[in-house]
């Protein structure tokens, strides 16, 4: 399932803004790799040009190379929904659609895409929920709005309905910003379990929380503002929190700039 | 230790913050009021300067001022400014509402004349000037016809422009289109039928006809497309801008093609809102008379082919029934028009229910 993603000098822009320059790292499947940095370091650009999300603003394109096992999924004949299906995503704010049910919500992916059978989408429906650890919670109103749930309970469902499709890597662009630490503590959990299927990477300014559920940690910093973001170590996480390479990293996990 | 306690306590009252204060009476508003018109009726009846209209003027006049002058006095300024405005702001709710209510109860005060089953079951053929009966058929049949014909042209035709305009159009061209629709938004409807008089009536239909120009209710339709069109195509782009980019971009972040996302996310979501515009351009096409006049030519008798042969509507119906010599037809336009507003009302409810049907089901 997990894929290995290779980054090469990812470069990406908005407009004549360079948001990031130069990006090389490796993730390894089935581990959890935290980008932590200070805020319009580039995180969630670099996150979002891995499912090419990026291009989707006006004006935003990506240079460089971002390999899949070895696809590339920047190359001109590569389909763009394929590759989102590869890649999943998760959103800061908790984005479930208005119009549609829970069910609806969790098997969205699977139905816009054409699938039509009704065994598999209650299946998958019911397979995802359960991943998401929401099952339990929501087995009883499947018909009713995704929108009626709690904040943690729709970022779950969120979680569900990007589960419910398959993808190889989930992206997760800061999950836990906008929960209580109950729910954030539900969705580490989540974390931990899908780390036995998925590839995750998870944009975060919570420390702790890099600290906690991330095997690799990787540093993103700028020089000034209107500088474009650079890598500046990526290592295992224990190593980053306990005895960083560079002077800079340990500056910001300590708490003397950023 | 006592004599600063005791110091303590004694301060002046005044200085410890408290939350409560004066307030008038509940029943002092009315008062106030009541003592107002009263005023305003002594005055006004005493020198014999008007009617009941110049009391209620002046008696709101007065009413705002005592008010103004009693909170004042036990209240306080802050208390007084924000009673008066609120008087101002209820009264111009009254005032709002009142030409509405007033015209609602003048349609059917006086259009209760001619609702009868043969009104809605005749038309005007072969009625003359001493005939107390005759009907709208004709004109009901030519409204529906007109305005869903426009309505088929025109929904789809704003829906599909709005949509490039948010999610697809790019630069000039777009913002090109955005102007132009803007600028047809304030085309007179005359306008629209003389352009319609001239594109359709005088060139294209003499193809069909035999070389003869020839009115339709298609015509009709065409110049109420024109005039429904900017109002779909603004409405809807403004409910396709209220739907938050991040519900697009979860799609697309599930694999769903950009298409597939403004079909079943983004116009779903938005989805009411259209639905309101969509009715109010109705509503305003249905109302239009001059184009009618100019392309359909209105007539007596009942035309169920809006692509052959003159055609009426309701307004036009009004239109010609209020300027008609006859002593019956004055009660035959009330009728109408309040037809019209019915017809209105009723097709409004019925899209909004079903759009929030549409929204909660399943």
């Amino acid at each position: 399932m997990a894929k290995r993603i290779e980054a090469s000098n990812v470069t990406a822009y908005y407009g004549a803004f360079k948001a990031i320059e130069n990006i090389n790292l490796t993730v390894e499947p089935k581990t959890v790799t935290a980008l932590i940095g200070p805020s319009g370091c580039g995180k969630s650009t670099f996150l979002r040009s891995i499912n090419r999300m990026h291009e989707v603003l006006p004006g935003a394109r990506v240079e460089g190379s971002l390999t899949i096992d070895d696809q590339d999924i920047y190359d001109r004949d590569v389909d763009v929904t394929a590759v989102r299906r590869m890649i999943g995503m998760v959103f800061q704010r908790p984005n479930p659609f208005p119009t549609m049910s829970i069910f609806e919500n969790v098997v969205a992916g699977l139905r816009l895409n054409g699938v039509r059978r009704k065994s598999i989408l209650d299946e998958a429906a019911e397979r995802a929920l359960r991943s998401a650890n929401l099952w339990d919670e929501v087995k009883d109103r499947l018909g009713k709005p995704g929108a009626g749930l709690s904040g943690g309970q729709q970022q779950r469902l969120c979680i569900a309905r990007t589960i419910a499709v398959e993808p190889q890597v989930v992206l997760m662009d800061e999950p836990c910003s906008a929960l209580d630490p109950i729910s954030t503590l539900a969705i580490e959990d989540l974390m931990f379990q899908l780390k036995d299927k998925f590839t995750i990477i998870i944009v975060t300014h919570n420390m702790q929380q890099a600290a906690r559920v991330s095997d690799r940690t990787a540093f993103f910093s700028i020089e000034k503002t209107g500088d474009p973001g650079r890598l500046i170590e990526y290592d295992n996480t224990q190593k980053i929190f306990s005895n960083p390479g560079v002077k800079k990293t340990e500056d910001y996990i300590t708490g003397r700039f950023g | 230790m006592t004599t600063t306690a005791t110091s303590h306590r004694t301060r002046p009252p005044a200085q410890q913050p408290t939350l409560r204060a004066r307030r008038l009476p509940k029943y002092a508003a009315a008062a106030i009021a009541a003592a107002a018109l009263l005023l305003a009726a002594a005055f006004v009846y005493g020198t014999g300067t008007g009617g009941p209209v110049l009391v209620v003027v002046l008696g709101a006049l007065l009413y705002l001022a005592g008010l103004y002058a009693a909170a004042n006095r036990v209240e306080g300024r802050r208390s007084a400014r924000n009673r008066t405005w609120s008087a101002l702001i209820h009264s111009a709710f009254v005032l709002a509402v009142l030409p509405l209510a007033s015209v609602v109860w003048t349609l059917v005060s006086k259009g209760a004349e001619r609702l009868d089953a043969d009104f809605f079951l005749t038309s005007m053929n072969n009625i003359g000037a001493r005939d107390p009966n005759g009907g709208a058929y004709h004109a009901i049949v030519g409204t529906l016809q007109q305005v869903g014909v426009a309505a088929l042209i025109t929904v789809p035709l704003g829906i599909l422009c709005a949509i490039y305009i948010v999610e697809y159009g790019r630069g000039r061209f777009a913002a090109a289109i955005r102007f132009f629709v803007d600028v047809m938004t304030g085309i007179p409807s005359i306008v629209a039928g003389l352009f319609v008089l001239a594109f359709w009536v005088l060139i294209v239909s003499p193809w069909f006809n035999d070389g003869r120009p020839s009115f339709s209710g298609f015509a009709a339709a065409l110049a109420l497309s024109v005039l429904m069109l900017p109002t779909v195509v603004r409405s809807t782009e403004e409910m396709l801008r209220l739907v938050p980019a991040p519900l697009r971009e979860g799609a697309y972040a599930l694999g769903v093609p950009k298409w597939k996302t403004i079909l079943r996310v983004v116009l779903p979501t938005a989805l009411p809102g259209i639905v309101t515009g969509v009715m109010l351009a109705i509503a305003r096409a249905a109302g239009e008379t001059a184009p009618v006049l100019l392309v359909a030519g209105g007539g007596a008798a009942i035309n169920f082919n809006p692509f052959e042969n003159n055609q009426s509507s309701l307004a036009l119906f009004v239109y010609q029934q209020a300027g008609d010599a006859s002593r019956y037809a004055p009660a035959r336009a009330w009728t109408a028009a309040l037809t019209l507003v019915a017809l209105v009302l009723i097709l409004t409810v019925a899209a909004k229910l079903l759009a929030r049907r549409n929204r909660l089901g399943r």
